[in-house]
């Protein structure tokens, strides 16, 4: 058992509560950093995407976990920051790292252009909506042929930071690097807007907007915000996923990334940041393990065990787990053992229990 | 005068097919009635998604996944390669599965988020939608297969119109359906009952209405409604598991109507299957597959809560 004490109110909003965890992240950021010397190719790989998917994640964590504005519609903004980026790389000869920082920018932009008619939307609407948007998306790239490639697509220039090219399949390290480089800095600001007035506005939007209102909070602009910062952290994810596909087009955003998008956060654990990197760890481990799964079938009743859909029919039956047993998802159910370990032997069956609790209609509002 | 173009919605290239240098009048009706079929199977899911949002307040994204479902279990009874049941007794067969198939969902599934924010039935019937459509093409394989109905082919003469038998079937059952529905939701006191359930819970339990056990019977129902969508559409044409995608298209339609009106689901799903056919016929077929999105997105924009709106202004 261990206790807290609180001397000042500082210590509520540092960035970690104590040295412990400080040294725990640091341990495993060292791991992170290490990991290209560990990993053959192929999996460094892999560890790239989970990187990229953590990425997008924390985009759409901080609007449906943080800010309770559910989007169906992210694929949309990750195809705007990978095609933008892609554009402003080719044609306007910009380097990397400056086509990427208004790739973020641009899709921000455009996430707070969609919010403003969308903030006249709740709940449920929002999220069609915002589905629509994205399968208008996969059309928009095909009729925008002249910018987008349309069908054919676009390949992704290649990236020289300060005299190195950092390339998927040449360089896969750098790349890694890249990746979590841009991770870090996504991480820690997302981690410093929640500790600003700001991101307890999100939280108090997301809890009641009604007393949020009554605590002073300018709903439309807050949730505005909400939508630009989101959608400018996905754009950065699209940014990289295009360079990580290297080829893309309309085909690679559909709306099953949209919807793979929102299942990963909520496998993940809706409303923390770890949610997002345990989703990411998931959406990445799940193809492999059934890789190995089926080369060991193989192994044992030869022919081949081929089932299609497999992937998708494992991944909903997790997450149809996760809502019935674990709302809270992977990151909850740490946290609670973690509170259990802490409070040993004080620590009571009903402490998780979820509140009961009524709907009413949102018809009659 | 107007060129034939490649690539309209399944039942229009039919009717294009058949009126060849007819008269723009003729091809004109052509396309609406077969846009009003189509549309008619819009509805009919839209309105499996009205009646789950009316009677329980939750959005059912599944319910075109339990259409295909259903097409698939008629299908399955139907068909001389599988069971070979005479075609009326597998249409009740799967109809009265599909209830219990609905109604078992809602009993083992949904119940354990009762109360639940609505975000979590969303999550939940998408995660549904998605494992249906692999247990249907794990059972069914995916390949598209069509349904061996009566009324699949035969069409019916009226002068120069000539219309498919299925599509005049859709037309009918939809809106002797809807009629049904509005009837019981308005007239009966289950009916009454499922739109307190969905207002206001805890008051519904107040009043001595089991609320659980209506939105069992609500799911029974929307189960059922998606057979007979499933039925119908696949007599019009073929099935394979990804047919369940239509729902998101029927999605935009009940939402388009207002969600959670039931005359509104059909208006909305006749405006979508209107649209398409026009919209690839004159304006290119690129547009046909955007067109229904982009009413909803104006809708939206314009009247949020849809053309029928449900919504009564209420400060509290």
């Amino acid at each position: 058992m261990r206790t807290a004490l609180k001397t000042s109110y500082v210590q509520d909003i540092r960035l970690f509560p104590d040295v412990r965890r400080a040294l725990r992240y640091a341990v495993l950021l060292a791991l992170a950093a290490a990991l290209p010397l560990l990993l053959d190719d192929f999996l460094l790989g892999e560890a790239t995407n989970v990187l990229i998917w953590a990425i997008a994640g924390m985009g759409l964590m901080l609007l449906t976990g943080h800010a309770g504005q559910a989007s169906l519609g992210h694929a949309a903004f990750l195809a705007v920051g990978c095609y933008a980026n892609a554009i402003l790389m080719e044609r306007a000869g910009l380097p990397f790292a400056a086509s990427f920082l208004a790739a973020g920018v641009i899709t921000g932009l455009v996430g707070v252009l969609v919010a403003v008619p969308a903030l006249r939307l709740h709940g449920i609407y929002l999220a069609i909506a915002t589905l629509a948007l994205s399968i208008l998306t996969e059309d928009i790239i095909v009729l925008a042929e002249p910018w987008t490639g349309g069908v054919i697509g676009l390949v992704a220039p290649d990236i020289t930071i300060a005299g190195a090219e950092v390339d998927r399949y040449g360089s896969p390290g750098l790349f890694y690097w890249l990746c979590l480089a841009v991770a870090l800095i996504v991480t820690l600001g997302y981690r410093n807007v929640l500790r600003t007035p700001l991101g307890r506005a999100f939280v108090a939007i997301r809890d009641s907007e009604i007393s949020a209102q009554a605590m002073g909070i300018n709903v439309a602009m807050t949730k505005a915000l909400a939508f630009g910062l989101s959608c400018m952290v996905t754009g950065w994810a699209g940014a990289l996923m295009g360079h990580f596909f290297y080829t893309f087009n309309h085909e690679v955003f559909t709306v099953i990334i949209s919807i793979q998008l929102l299942v990963m956060i909520v496998i993940g654990g809706l409303g923390s940041i770890q949610g997002a990197y345990w989703g990411a760890l998931v959406v990445g481990v799940i193809p492999q393990a059934i890789n190995i799964a089926r080369d060991g079938a193989q192994a044992a009743f030869g022919g081949s065990v081929l089932i299609p859909g497999i992937e998708t029919g494992i991944f909903m039956t997790l997450l149809i787990v996760f809502i019935l047993f674990e709302p809270r998802g992977i990151h909850g159910r740490i946290e609670k053992w973690r509170i259990y370990v802490e409070l040993f032997p004080l620590c009571r069956r009903d402490m998780f229990r979820r509140q009961k609790s009524f709907l009413k209609t949102e018809r009659m509002r | 005068m107007l060129t034939t173009r490649p690539g309209a919605q399944d039942s229009s290239g039919r009717a294009q097919g058949r009126c060849d240098g007819e008269t723009g009048i003729v091809e004109t009706l052509q396309l609406i009635v077969s846009g009003l079929a189509n549309g008619c199977v819009y509805g009919l899911i839209a309105l499996g998604f009205a009646l789950i949002y009316k009677a329980a307040e939750q959005v059912n994204f599944a319910q075109g996944d339990l259409m295909m479902f259903g097409a698939f279990v008629a299908l399955g009874l139907a068909n001389e390669s599988h069971l070979g049941l005479p075609f009326w007794v597998a249409c009740i067969g799967a109809i009265a599965a599909m209830a219990v198939f609905g109604w078992l969902l809602e009993r083992t599934v949904l119940r354990q988020v009762f109360g639940q924010p609505q975000i979590a039935v969303v999550i939940l019937t998408i995660a549904l939608g998605f494992l249906l459509r692999f247990i249907a093409g794990i059972i069914w394989g995916h390949d598209p297969l069509a349904l061996e109905s009566p009324i699949a082919g035969v069409n019916q003469r009226f002068g120069d119109l000539v219309l498919g038998l299925d599509e005049l079937a859709v037309i009918a059952v939809t809106l002797v359906l809807t009629a049904f529905l509005f009837g019981f939701f308005s007239r009966t006191r289950l009916g009454i009952a499922m739109q307190a359930s969905s207002q206001n819970q805890l008051a519904a339990y107040y009043m001595g209405i089991p609320v659980k056990r209506i939105h069992g019977l609500t799911w029974a129902l929307a189960g059922a409604i998606a057979a007979v969508a499933g039925i119908l559409f696949a007599s019009k044409g073929s099935i394979d598991p990804n047919t369940g995608l239509l729902g998101i298209k029927a999605f935009a339609a009940a939402v388009i109507g207002g969600f959670g009106s039931l005359p509104g689901a059909l208006a909305g799903g006749l405006i979508v299957g209107l649209i398409e056919p026009f919209a690839a016929r004159y304006v290119a077929s690129g547009y046909s597959q955007i067109a229904p999105y982009a009413v909803l997105i104006l809708v939206l924009l314009f009247r949020p809560r849809g053309l029928f709106a449900q919504a009564h202004a209420k400060k509290v």
